[in-house]
């Protein structure tokens, strides 16, 4: 029973330590990473590696959940004979929520798993430490050009998935379902605000994709450095990132959607 | 540094196609006309009750869109529901005797605010005044007068 | 500067983690111009030690002096500008692995100068040249062996001209001819260059070959030092075992276990 209490008692002090350790870490990146502009290039390779190459999932899968999203909405409002309301239904279904989280989601398993076996394993050879004695910081070097990587590419993926989504939901609402082409759209735009609803989506998704990057390059760089930590700091920054995101947009929503009448 | 070229490109579309993807969602998704399109004219309508109207419903004429409701605020002096609208531009020759009524777009649809046109030579301008209109119909009134009037009915 | 004094003066090291204690008092100095080794069998913190004079861990207690400055005592910026005038040669050579041969020699040049690519180019070929590796400078690091990589994270170290080098087992898992190819270019840098060397190993026979002052570590203290020569004759017998491999002697061959006979006879209860 002691011993239970004490290794509860460990335990929780262990989360403490990292969640002091990541917030610490964050604030020394953050205060290294302006030199980061004055070098585009390294930010651009970023781009590349967590944004360019994120884009073939994150399009399909927008595609696919704005094609279902349209289907099964149809099926549903048909009954009520409200299926005119099908464009702003699924429009704000993306832009508010769908977009912003399932992109974070599939971010954090593309992305954020890569960036943090990519840190760790840099770790594990250490390539950081020999940086340290080349007199290159790696947390200017390394970090800071992937977490400025994500912050900027993560809403872009965001507006991407949203953009197709609602595409595809047109394609399949007017092409499949008979629902009007032009009642689609007019209903969308009187009925999605650009500031309620579509900046607040990319709010979203700027707050996402500064947490799942930070938590990438976080556990990355806090892993043990052998195979076996590489391993357990991908896992851990798909898992916590994914939590993150989702109770995060909880807050966000409460915080912004809220107040509407 | 011979790839870099090629990553540079590549990340430049992705940014071309991110933008681009956003500037579709302010134009075509959301209602960004209705801030950048402030030509119009405001007039205003007083109602008894307006039902599930919200800010930013259509305003419709013989079913087409005109403008959207601009606000919505309560009058303590006559107890009833101020709504100001906004018509574009382009539909200037509105009569000045036109009817507002606030309907629902379908059994479960949106309430809109639906204009009558009028007889008058004049038209309805910046500021004016609709001075006939006609309240929502709540549902619950309807039921409960429908049920009230069968029961007189079977008193019969 | 005095010419004379050490170029690395460590005095009444202590250091530890986790309850553990790695060094206690250690008293150290690094000639300069001089192959300087640090001996000692596995575990007794040699690697740490060049982390310590790098900057990369604290001292619980004690002074690291570099060219005059207190490493530990030093605030970021100026630890960073110091530590531009140390090389360190990793033991697993740590070259960056999305860089191919070139691009990682010239990561400290691009790093820390303004110099336009032809300047780097050529600085980058005559450090390659001097290791030998001109011609793989196209390849990826995943395409070396483990004394070509070695070699390259040579040529990287010395890129900006250090003035002390740091060797952390240069040697190990190294067959004949890269130790031997090693062994050459360690003495050739430090005599042509005019660099100060720090080697740890515990391979005795290429450290004692090469090295002009040795020190000699065990269970976090300073258990002798001196020029090879001396510490072969004049040595304890701890020293002796070490540095002839013997494989008994005041190292037990055994860990410390209760009598093996008695053992046998005992039934597990």
């Amino acid at each position: 029973m002691i011993t239970q209490l004490q290794h509860l008692g460990q335990w929780t002090l262990k989360r403490f330590e990292r969640l002091g350790r990541s917030h610490l870490f964050l604030l020394r990146v953050s205060s290294g990473s302006w030199g980061v502009l004055a070098r585009p290039g390294l930010v651009i390779q970023q781009i590349f590696a967590v944004g360019v190459l994120s884009l073939p999932i994150i399009l399909v899968a927008g595609l696919f959940v704005g094609m279902v999203l349209a289907l099964q909405l149809y099926n549903t409002m048909v009954d009520f004979g409200a299926e005119q309301s099908l464009g702003p239904v699924v429009a704000l279904s993306l832009v508010r929520e769908l977009g912003p989280v399932v992109t974070a989601l599939l971010f954090a398993g593309r992305a954020g798993s890569a960036l943090a076996a990519e840190i760790g394993l840099m770790k594990a050879t250490e390539q950081l430490s020999s940086m340290e004695m080349m007199a290159v910081d790696p947390l200017r070097r390394i970090v800071a050009p992937r977490l400025v990587g994500g912050l900027l590419s993560l809403p872009l993926l965001a507006a991407l998935f949203s953009a197709v989504g609602i595409s595809g939901g047109f394609f399949v609402a007017t092409g499949l379902l008979g629902v009007d082409s032009n009642a689609y759209w007019s209903q969308m735009q009187a009925n999605v605000d650009l500031f309620d609803d579509i900046a607040n989506g990319v709010i979203k998704s700027v707050v996402f994709g500064m947490v799942v990057t930070w938590i990438a390059v976080f556990e990355g760089y806090d892993a043990a450095p052998t195979s076996e930590g590489v391993a357990r700091a991908t896992t851990r920054t798909v898992v916590n990132s994914s939590l993150a995101v989702l109770g995060l947009d909880f807050i966000l929503t409460a915080l912004m959607f809220g107040d509407n009448e | 540094m011979r790839q870099s070229r090629a990553i540079e490109i590549w990340v430049g579309i992705f940014v071309a196609l991110g933008f681009l993807a956003l500037l579709m969602l302010a134009m075509k998704v959301s209602n960004i006309t209705g801030y950048v399109d402030n030509k119009g004219y405001e007039i205003s309508a007083a109602f008894e009750n307006i039902g599930g109207l919200t800010v930013r419903a259509p305003v419709r004429i013989a079913g087409v869109r005109i403008g959207r409701v601009s606000g919505i605020r309560y009058d303590s002096d006559t107890f009833q529901a101020i709504v100001s609208m906004r018509i574009d531009a382009r539909y200037n020759r509105l009569p000045l005797d036109s009817s507002a009524s606030i309907f629902t777009d379908g059994l479960l649809g949106e309430n809109y605010v639906g204009l009558e046109p009028g007889g008058d030579e004049e038209s309805l301008k910046e500021g004016d005044r609709i001075e006939i209109t006609q309240s929502a119909l709540v549902l619950e009134k309807l039921i409960g007068q429908f049920l009230f009037s069968r029961s007189q009915e079977s008193d019969q | 500067m005095l010419q004379d004094s050490p170029l690395v003066e460590i005095r009444g090291l202590h250091f530890g983690y986790s309850g553990r204690m790695i060094f206690d008092e250690v008293d150290i100095d690094i000639q300069r111009g001089k192959i300087t080794a640090i001996m000692g069998p596995s575990g007794t913190g040699k690697t740490t030690l060049l982390r310590l004079i790098g900057g990369q861990e604290r001292p619980v207690r004690g002074t690291i002096r570099v060219d005059g400055a207190n490493v530990p005592g030093l605030s970021r910026k100026h630890l960073y500008q110091l530590r531009k005038k140390m090389g360190m040669l990793f033991q697993s050579g740590a070259l960056l692995t999305d860089l191919n041969v070139f691009d990682n020699v010239a990561f400290p040049l691009r790093e820390h100068t303004d110099l336009p690519d032809i300047m780097i180019r050529d600085l980058v070929l005559i450090k390659l040249q001097a290791v030998g590796l001109r011609g793989a400078r196209e390849l990826m690091p995943s395409a070396l062996s483990g004394g070509m990589a070695r070699r390259v994270a040579l040529a990287r170290a010395i890129a900006l001209d250090p003035m002390i080098m740091m060797y952390d087992e240069p040697f190990s898992g190294q067959d004949p001819i890269s130790m031997g190819v090693l062994v050459k270019l360690i003495r050739e840098l430090n005599d042509a260059l005019g660099m100060t060397t720090i080697i740890v190993s515990h391979d005795v026979n290429e450290t004692a070959s090469i090295a002009d002052y040795l020190y000699l570590l065990s269970e976090g203290k300073v258990v002798e030092h001196g020029t090879p020569e001396r510490l072969r004759q004049a040595g304890s017998e701890w020293t002796r075992q070490f540095l002839e491999g013997l494989p008994d002697g005041p190292v037990p061959f055994h860990y410390p276990a209760p009598d093996f006979v008695e053992e046998l006879l005992q039934f597990p209860a």
